[in-house]
């Protein structure tokens, strides 16, 4: 197929393909990154500036959800790392 | 005359005209079938309050093959917007075969949930089994091939259960009509195990569940979008209608809402993580199913409304990848947002709705499961519903659309998806956010009367521990993805419960025989050598040379005589005497 193949580098740079998003830049995901940081943190802040309408007592916890996502999220992923070694197989596996 | 007929009727009958219409009118014919059906449906249901029904008695059974009330009409309109969205997205497909089953399958799930009786479920039910196969043998490739098989023969399976249900229920002189099952004094435990059983099947329960990641992504990049609205959310119906307050349910609801979360981790191929998370969505439904009261059924009828739409978004923006890069594959994709920067967008709206971003669709539908849960104090199972959402970030909201639109650049340029696509994907996404900031009219039709309002959902609690949920799982993406921990996307498979009938059963199944044809042959070598023995003494015996063949002398012949004649004498003496004496 025509679009699986590789751009090919334009000697003058000028391909329109070769158009720099502002992606490209790895300073650029880092400002994403720190902005995520800042927002985490106001989340958090926030708990203490509203009054929490919960069910259950944990929920009351300073950041008890931002908490929670976090280690939920790093826990599930860490097990489905390990999930691999059992589950993983080729992919002509069944064919 | 309108108000007669069947709903889902029309497309079902309509689909079959789609073959004589070509180009633009075959077109607008495919996109007038659920226009219409669906304006037949508001008439109808305008027309009675809360109950409309259409019954008569086949032979001595009480039937009511159309039963229109606030619990089927949820799923009735949505099924009718799904279709449409789904015509728009076809748009481009020119294969009868799909066209025309395609249609057939979206009517056919819109009659089942307008299903008053049993029987007529169960045509319903396998009606859909057979039009949406075609939607998978579409790919017309031997491994879509046999997915379809796989696909088909569990899908007919799950009908022949309902059937076997029924039998027993009719057996045992119950009504045919399908109301809530649970209460029924004369249906014995195994009939209600059975439907239980048959619903479950399509609403993939665990371990039952794993034809829907098999032959969904092997369907075609159009057909996978229709497959993603109907089967399922019938079956969740079903549940609701039939299960509705069975316990169980939560507990299996709450495990469905985990365990496809693992594997959608791992899963390289796309639109097969998203089948896992489909997997996943329809835990949650179940668990609404399983509380059963009127706020979680609501909650159940309006996750599945918002599901069908953010799921069939998702699908949606992956087919459109699929069909323009030829692959749907993790590790083969990235970079794509330069050159699909509309699809990439349109994907995102549906990541942030099924991860349940306040404003997006998903936030104002999970909520009344979760605040039900919450209210019926099953802190367990709000701590797994809890989990599951924000394994849900991983997979849907930030796997799919990162994996394919950014990540590393694959050096794919392609062109941005057809128009008619783009349509599709950019009404369904309005849809996504407009259930989000205005989920008023999406309250206003769920089946029960709730106090659970927009400004309980947009509780300033409810929206900050939402975004402290999900933002704070995003930085455990990052910090992840940074540190190298997250699992790279490999070419690879992941075993499944498909294992047993794909790799286990096959093996079983030749060993067994080899171990027979090895028994059947040491059986026959062993007669043969046994008869060969037999006539081997025969022949020595009665052969030319043997004992009995040679010629006697006569002396040896009348002493032979005199001792046979001695014995029977002394026998014939012995009898006599002992019968003779007193």
């Amino acid at each position: 197929m025509d679009t699986d193949k590789p751009v090919i580098e334009q000697p003058n740079g000028g391909s329109s393909e070769q158009r720099r998003y502002w992606l490209d830049d790895s300073r650029n995901v880092n400002k994403i990154v720190y902005a995520l940081y800042a927002i985490c943190a106001l989340l958090v802040a926030a708990d203490w500036f509203y009054h929490k309408h919960i069910h259950f007592d944990c929920e009351s916890w300073f950041g008890f959800f931002g908490f929670f996502g976090f280690v939920a999220y790093v826990g599930l992923v860490l097990t489905a790392k390990l999930l691999r070694r059992v589950l993983m197989r080729r992919e002509d596996y069944y064919d | 005359m309108i108000e007669q007929l069947p709903p889902g009727l029309l497309m079902i009958v309509g689909a079959l005209f789609v073959p004589l219409f070509r180009g633009r009118w075959q077109q607008l014919w495919m996109l007038l079938l659920p226009i219409a059906s669906g304006l037949c449906l508001i008439h109808q249901s305008a027309l009675a309050e809360p109950v409309f029904g259409i019954d008569f008695e086949f032979f001595t059974y009480q039937l009511l093959p159309v039963r229109i009330d606030r619990l089927s009409l949820v799923w009735g309109h949505i099924f009718h917007i799904a279709a449409f969205l789904s015509v728009i997205f076809s748009l481009h497909v020119k294969d009868p075969v799909q066209n025309v089953m395609a249609l057939a399958y979206a009517g056919a799930a819109v009659g089942g949930v307008f299903a008053g009786d049993l029987i007529t479920l169960f045509v319903y039910w396998e009606l859909t089994a057979i039009t949406s196969v075609f939607l998978v043998w579409a790919g017309r490739t031997e491994r879509s091939y046999r997915a379809g098989m796989r696909y088909l023969i569990i899908q007919v399976g799950s009908g022949v259960v309902l059937l076997a249900g029924i039998i027993l229920l009719v057996a045992n002189g119950g009504s045919l009509i399908f109301d809530n099952l649970l209460d029924r004094d004369n249906l014995s435990g195994l009939a209600k195990t059975l439907f239980f059983i048959a619903f479950g099947i399509k609403a993939a329960f665990p371990l039952l569940h794993n034809w829907l990641q098999d032959a969904y992504p092997e369907a075609t990049p159009t057909g996978a979008v229709w497959l993603s609205a109907f089967t399922t959310k019938m079956a969740i119906y079903a549940l609701a209608r039939g299960f509705a307050g069975a316990e169980c349910l939560i507990w299996i609801g709450a495990a469905m809402t985990v365990f496809p979360i693992f594997y959608a981790v791992i899963e390289n191929d796309l639109r097969r993580v998203l089948a896992y998370s489909l997997n996943n969505q329809l835990g949650f439904m179940v668990v609404g199913i399983g509380i059963g009261t009127d706020l979680s059924l609501n909650g159940t009828a309006s996750h599945a409304f918002a599901h069908i739409l953010y799921k069939g978004l998702l699908f949606m923006s992956m087919g459109a990848v699929l069909m323009r890069t030829g692959t749907a594959k993790g590790s083969e994709l990235g970079g794509l947002y330069k050159s699909m920067p509309w699809t990439a967008t349109f994907c995102i709206i549906g990541a942030a709705s099924i991860s349940a971003f306040p404003f997006f669709s998903g936030f104002v539908t999970k909520s009344l499961i979760m605040k039900a849960a919450a209210d019926e104090h099953y802190f367990v199972v709000w701590l797994v519903l809890l989990f599951a959402s924000a394994g849900v970030l991983h997979h849907s909201g930030i796997k799919i659309p990162f994996c394919t639109f950014f990540a590393h650049d694959s050096g794919k340029r392609v062109k941005e998806a057809p128009l008619h696509m783009l349509i599709a994907m950019g009404i369904t996404a309005a849809l996504c956010i407009l259930i989000g900031i205005y989920p008023q009219p999406l309250y206003a039709i769920l089946p029960f009367e709730m106090e659970y309002t927009v400004s309980d959902a947009y509780s300033r609690t409810h929206v900050i521990t939402q975004y402290q949920l999900l933002i704070w799982a995003a930085l455990a993406f990052t910090w992840l993805k940074r540190t190298g921990i997250e699992p790279p996307e490999q070419r690879s498979v992941n075993l499944d419960t498909d294992w047993f009938y794909r790799k286990l059963s096959p093996i079983v199944v030749e060993s067994l025989s080899s171990t027979i044809s090895q028994l059947s042959v040491a059986t026959l070598n062993f007669a043969q050598s046994q008869l060969d023995h037999f006539l081997s003494l025969v022949r020595k015996l009665y052969g030319p040379k043997g004992v009995f063949a040679r010629t006697w002398s006569t002396g040896d012949t009348v002493i032979w005589a005199a001792i046979m004649l001695g014995t029977y004498l002394l026998f014939y003496y012995q009898i006599v005497a002992r019968l003779q004496l007193p």
